[in-house]
């Protein structure tokens, strides 16, 4: 009784706390609505699209859809000894529907990345399958090709017949489901997704050490400078950070080819002579110098705007207090940059990890990322569920570092010019 | 930065040595992009420095790579510079506002979840564009708008309204909801608050955050590379096929007005930023 006389209540006399609570939730859907309509329009042209390139990079159907039949009857197999007639018939149904629809190719091609040797006894089949009689298919069938009658080449039928697989990941790992369902590597010759994995990952950390290299001193000097030199050397910072990708990759080309000016240089001060000019270009160092150049300006920026807060005088007191100009740097300015460094490192290793563009056109073969590998796959093999997986398996790694990112730096520090 | 006279000779030496770092680090960023600017003005057909350029003889130079952009026959440079500015335009007004009406959410302090949320709208710009490519790709694809303006527009407006979003948030940070309180004490509605008062005040922030996602638009090519048919080509799609087929030197007439271009931009954008830490106060 008592604690509610006590209550403060409003000229409504409804309760001051409740009346509070109904404010702030009215004001929280006021800002979730005006978040909204962005929300929306990302979840549906992207949030869904990722999520439908999931799905496409687990989804077998293709197999399974041609077979419906067949892989009804193997229900009951228990793929220890050859399948019974009434595999081998649904099969036989299945397989004369294909070629009908002259669709069979696809199943055959699809099969043999199960087992190799598969595509010939198909086609050997599908030659004697018009003389067939009526009844007792097994032993027709085997008698097509004894591969038939091998009980692996139905247990790889079988392997293939749930509608969702991870292979496509496997694949991009350079590994495999064997015969026993184990997951094994490809033989070593064929290991070409780790290689360029390993590149991608190399490549980005040694751009970034770079980058923080040449970025911490002119970040520094700007950052020390009076107001109108740092402006001017701004500028130096800011066009190639304004400028096209393309712009700055095409420059990259021209110095860096054979008889371009970086060369001509290097023989005129008789580093090399003029009949071996080295190449370049279209290999790594294409790569490091031009990425390098062009993911620059992301790391002097972050580390600018944390050096210009520090005050000049911390530095000063370091001296002051007996410390040589070294001892101050290290001691006293350097960890007080230390946000900056993470912010800006992270940022870049994000931007290089995923980068397509100038290593497609400056890398040659030898270097370029695991985005040339992607986009390889979608336009020239089509085969778009294992780019879809490989890209997956790229955005979980960049989705890791920016949750790091996130927690060290947050995203509303992000700063842009 | 002078020194002051007590230096001992070996900080001296370092202090120089610490110079000549930066200035070969601000060469090594901006030099080359002043490559091409002679470059295109190359009489010839190769893209190196003939003897005549070497020699600063007027025949060794001439305007034809740039007459060839412009008049060339088959030239598709008129219809990807006509698509390129279109797809720009409405992808910036697309993401201008869209980006801007989640900025006023965001910085509100209401706002629930705003971490979250907000890393979810900056995602767009942190993952790799090969993605968003394969997968807005798949999308237009389905709903039947790969090859269509519509479709690349709405893709560029994904990946532009991050930088709106950021700058707008940070013009936003400095903003003195006092003002906005005043307007609705005087009777003014929400609507009629925002357009007389919060927008003039952010407009800076908004105009570069326009920019920014004009220039990623303008830019982008991976995305238009899945996307774009004959008919959508742009400007990057046809440096990016060039630079990989044949360099010739109409490319680098092309990429001069492009630096030009972006110089503009540059200077807008940081006329801008002045302009909007004037009002926001801050004093540097």
């Amino acid at each position: 009784m008592s604690s509610e006389t006590k209550k403060i209540l409003t000229t409504d006399g409804i309760p001051l706390e409740e009346s509070l609570k109904k404010a702030e939730k009215k004001n929280k859907l006021k800002a979730f609505l005006l978040v909204c309509p962005l929300l929306l329009f990302l979840i549906i042209t992207y949030v869904f699209p990722i999520g439908d390139m999931l799905f496409r990079s687990i989804d077998d159907r293709m197999v399974t859809d041609m077979l419906p039949k067949t892989y009804k009857a193997m229900e009951k197999w228990d793929g220890k000894d050859l399948p019974d007639e009434e595999v081998f018939k649904a099969f036989y149904l299945d397989y004369k529907k294909l070629v009908e629809e002259k669709t069979f190719g696809k199943l055959a091609t699809q099969l043999n990345y199960e087992k190799n040797g598969f595509k010939s006894i198909l086609k050997k089949l599908k030659r004697k399958m018009k003389k067939f009689e009526e009844g007792n298919y097994k032993e027709q069938i085997m008698g097509v090709h004894k591969r038939w009658a091998n009980v692996e080449y139905w247990r790889a039928l079988k392997r293939r017949a749930p509608a969702y697989s991870y292979s496509k990941y496997l694949k991009g790992v350079d590994m495999y489901e064997n015969e026993d369902g184990k997951i094994v590597q490809v033989p070593e010759d064929r290991r070409v997704h780790k290689i360029l994995w390993v590149r991608t990952v190399e490549v980005a950390f040694f751009v970034t050490v770079l980058c923080f290299l040449m970025a911490y001193p002119i970040a520094h000097l700007l950052a020390t400078l009076p107001m109108k030199y740092s402006n001017l050397l701004m500028i130096c910072v800011l066009l190639p950070f304004w400028t096209s990708l393309l712009v700055r990759t095409a420059s990259w080309m021209i110095l860096l080819q054979q008889q371009g000016i970086v060369n001509d240089f290097f023989v005129w001060i008789g580093l090399v002579s003029d009949e071996n000019r080295p190449e370049m270009m279209y290999n790594k160092t294409g790569t490091y110098v031009a990425m390098t150049q062009i993911l620059l300006p992301f790391m002097v920026l972050p580390l600018y705007s944390v050096m210009k807060t520090i005050s000049p005088s911390l530095m000063r007191a370091g001296k002051s207090l007996g410390g040589t100009p070294f001892v101050a740097f290290w001691k006293v300015y350097f960890p007080l940059t230390i946000p900056g460094i993470g912010a800006g490192c992270l940022l870049v290793f994000i931007l290089a990890i995923g980068y397509y563009i100038t290593p497609a056109l400056v890398g040659g073969a030898s270097g370029t990322l695991i985005s040339n590998q992607i986009a390889f796959h979608m336009k020239s093999t089509l085969d778009w569920s294992f780019a879809s997986a490989m890209g997956l398996m790229l955005l979980t790694g960049v989705l890791a570092i920016y949750w790091v990112y996130n927690k060290l730096v947050g995203v509303d520090n992000i700063k842009l010019g | 930065m002078a020194l002051p006279k007590y230096t001992e000779p070996h900080y001296r030496i370092w202090h120089y040595f610490y110079l000549f770092i930066c200035s070969c680090v601000f060469f090594f960023l901006i030099a080359p992009l002043f490559v091409i600017f002679p470059l295109s003005f190359n009489a010839e057909e190769f893209l190196v420095f003939s003897d005549g350029m070497k020699r600063l003889d007027p025949d060794a130079f001439s305007l034809r790579w740039y007459k060839d952009m412009i008049y060339g026959t088959k030239n598709p440079w008129g219809l990807a510079a006509k698509n390129s500015f279109i797809i720009a335009l409405f992808a910036t007004l697309g993401s201008v506002i869209l980006g801007t009406v989640a900025a006023l959410g965001l910085s509100s302090r209401h706002m629930p979840y705003k971490g979250i949320i907000m890393a979810a709208l900056i995602s767009p710009m942190i993952v790799p564009l090969i993605i968003s490519g394969v997968a807005i790709f798949f999308f237009m694809a389905k709903v039947g708008l790969a090859a269509t303006h519509t479709g690349i527009v709405l893709a560029h407006i994904v990946l532009g309204t991050p930088f709106v979003v950021i700058t707008v948030t940070a013009t936003l940070s400095g903003f003195d909801h006092s003002v906005t309180r005043a307007a609705a004490s005087l009777g003014s509605d929400p609507v009629n608050t925002f357009m007389k008062i919060t927008l003039p005040l952010i407009l800076p922030g908004v105009i570069s955050g326009g920019l920014f996602a004009f220039v990623t638009s303008f830019d982008e090519v991976v995305v238009v590379l899945f996307l774009a048919g004959l008919d959508n080509t742009t400007i990057p799609i046809q440096m990016w096929t060039g630079l990989r087929e044949q360099l010739s030197p109409t490319i680098l007439a092309v990429a001069t007005c492009l630096i030009i271009l972006s110089t503009l931009i540059l200077v807008t954008a940081e006329l801008l930023r002045r302009r909007s830490e004037r009002i926001r106060g801050i004093n540097r």
